[in-house]
């Protein structure tokens, strides 16, 4: 029988440490949807994705009541559109979008992922057209998030891709300008895009998947720190001893949820993601863990350690409380959706340079980072290729979005709203890149992908 | 299938009858009961039997937090599930 103080030590965490399932994430295949003519596929995308989800938000809710815990988004996840679309004749995706768009708001979710694209290696005509779409897409939607494939350790990195998506994100920011550019949050370009992410905006249903899925990803940046403040002072062995089972604890509800999900939905169980995500809210920051394991603040030097052992403890402990693990399961720092970050960022004890140097050993990426909007396209390239060769020589995941915030200077704040949060605009470092980025072409796979 | 009632408050007289006089209009059966004192706050824990219930438990929760406010004690009622999940292997 459960004891008294279990059940307080779960209240705690829920009450006070802000415990909960961040997202339900319901992948679907829209393979069979294929249609040469557009408004026939768009219809049977919409039917498609009304007639899988229509439940997801009513059950997430549910779950949530009975037991106790909140489920904060509940979000679908499709086919990348360039595939699925690349059989209609039509100009341009921006309908397609806007068809995903009302799909999302008809079944109550908040974000629906996948207008993407897998250009890592080529670019057929199908995904070009998208490419060209997604400034528009994004500025005309409200909860179509997209996503670009442009690079991974086994084909390389795509520079064509990289410059058209660099391109993008200014021209996004530009429709955008008058909402802080918030476009741009909508939109990340990846190096290894793994196929079975919950979390935004790079969710998308990949082609390996299945028909359905149900994806979680837990949370709970508060409930770690509100542990790491029963061993202060403590050594290294304490330390990831503690984050460990912490881990576990929050990755067993995760299981719970997404397994209750999956048999309330009669969809198959994907995937756990273990990454802790922040939000806004105070005590929900990655930055006060950092702070809490003795850094004086996110950015000071030992932060790129510090990360590295918070991530790996967080696996180690998911690990064993999941089935099935996969997704991102890294840290995520997004800055502006993390109030400490935020004020280390602002001091200026967190600079690019050492965001981008945490996406070594453990974070996904560079990720809501607000930067000047008179930002050289070309050095848009150049942060995303460094972004794209980090994944792609450490074989792992990394991701950048960020937002160049037309009329903003270094020292303004952006303001996104909601779960978005506001961002500091960082200073870039004003050297160019732009006969590098510009030869074009595609950069080899490093030796080690060849492992055959 | 089993819930866990946990109420949080002020101590006064009369929240165990108040919330057990509920349970039972609901047909609802209690199996344990542990609670604890400190400084003044009423701390309780409740295994009940939820198969007889009259109703559905995610109801059932909104109902007793409603009870909770009336009496000035957070109540809440939770599948026993969460807390199998997190604390037993």
């Amino acid at each position: 029988m459960i004891s008294i103080n279990e059940v307080q030590e779960t209240m705690r965490m829920i009450s006070e440490a802000n415990l909960d399932v961040r997202t339900i994430t319901m992948g679907i295949s829209l393979m069979d949807c294929a249609d040469d003519d557009l408004g026939s596929f768009c219809r049977k995308i919409y039917d498609k994705i009304n007639r899988k989800a229509e439940r997801l938000v009513q059950v997430g809710d549910d779950i949530s009541k009975e037991y106790g815990i909140p489920v904060v988004n509940k979000r679908i996840s499709v086919t990348p559109i360039a595939i699925a679309a690349s059989g209609c004749r039509c100009e341009d995706y921006a309908g397609v979008a806007r068809t995903l768009d009302h799909a999302a708001e008809t079944t109550g979710v908040n974000f629906i992922g996948g207008f993407s694209a897998l250009v890592h290696k080529g670019i057929t005509p199908e995904d070009r057209k998208l490419l060209d779409s997604i400034p528009s897409a994004l500025a005309e939607t409200e909860r179509v998030c997209s996503s670009i494939s442009a690079a991974s350790t086994r084909s390389g990195i795509n520079m064509n891709a990289v410059n058209l998506v660099a391109g993008i994100v200014r021209d996004t920011a530009k429709l955008t300008a008058s909402r802080d550019s918030i476009g741009c949050a909508k939109f990340v370009v990846f190096c290894n895009a793994v196929e079975d992410n919950p979390f935004m905006a790079g969710a998308f249903h990949g082609i390996g998947e299945g028909e359905c899925a149900i994806n979680v990803g837990v949370s709970g940046p508060g409930v770690v720190k509100r542990a790491l403040e029963s061993v202060r002072g403590s050594d290294f062995e304490t330390l990831c001893e503690t984050v460990k089972r912490t881990a576990f604890k929050i990755t067993r509800v995760g299981q719970l949820v997404a397994k209750e999900a999956s048999r309330r939905l009669d969809v198959p169980f994907g995937v756990i993601d273990l990454s802790l995500a922040p939000t806004p809210t105070i005590g929900d920051s990655i930055a006060e863990i950092l702070r809490e394991m003795g850094l004086e603040q996110p950015g000071a030097p030992g932060t790129t350690a510090a990360i590295a052992i918070l991530n790996d403890n967080v696996k180690k402990g998911g690990v064993m409380a999941s089935s099935y693990v996969g997704g991102l399961s890294g840290a995520f720092i997004p800055v502006s959706e993390d109030r400490g970050m935020m004020e280390a960022a602002r001091m200026g004890a967190l600079t690019l340079e050492k965001l981008e140097a945490m996406t070594c050993v453990c974070s996904v990426g560079l990720d809501m980072i607000a930067i000047p909007g008179d930002t050289p396209v070309e050095t848009l390239s150049g942060i995303i290729a460094d972004e794209m060769a980090i994944g792609m020589v450490n074989n792992k995941t990394t991701a950048v979005r960020i937002i160049p915030v037309i009329g903003k200077r270094v020292g303004d704040t952006a303001e996104f709203g909601g779960l978005l949060g506001s961002a500091p605009i960082m200073e870039v470092n004003r050297f160019g890149c732009s006969d590098f980025v510009r030869r074009g072409g595609r950069i080899p796979a490093p030796i080690h992908s060849f492992r055959n | 299938m089993k819930g866990i009632v946990t109420v949080l408050g002020k101590d006064s007289v009369g929240i165990i009858a108040k919330i057990c006089s509920y349970m039972s209009e609901k047909n609802i059966n209690v199996l344990d009961i542990a609670q604890t004192i400190v400084d003044g706050y009423f701390n309780m824990m409740m295994v009940v039997d939820l198969d007889r219930s009259t109703e559905p438990l995610a109801p059932l929760a909104v109902g007793l937090e409603a009870l909770g406010r009336d009496i000035g004690v957070v109540v809440r009622l939770q599948h026993e599930d969460i807390f199998n999940a997190m604390h037993r292997i």
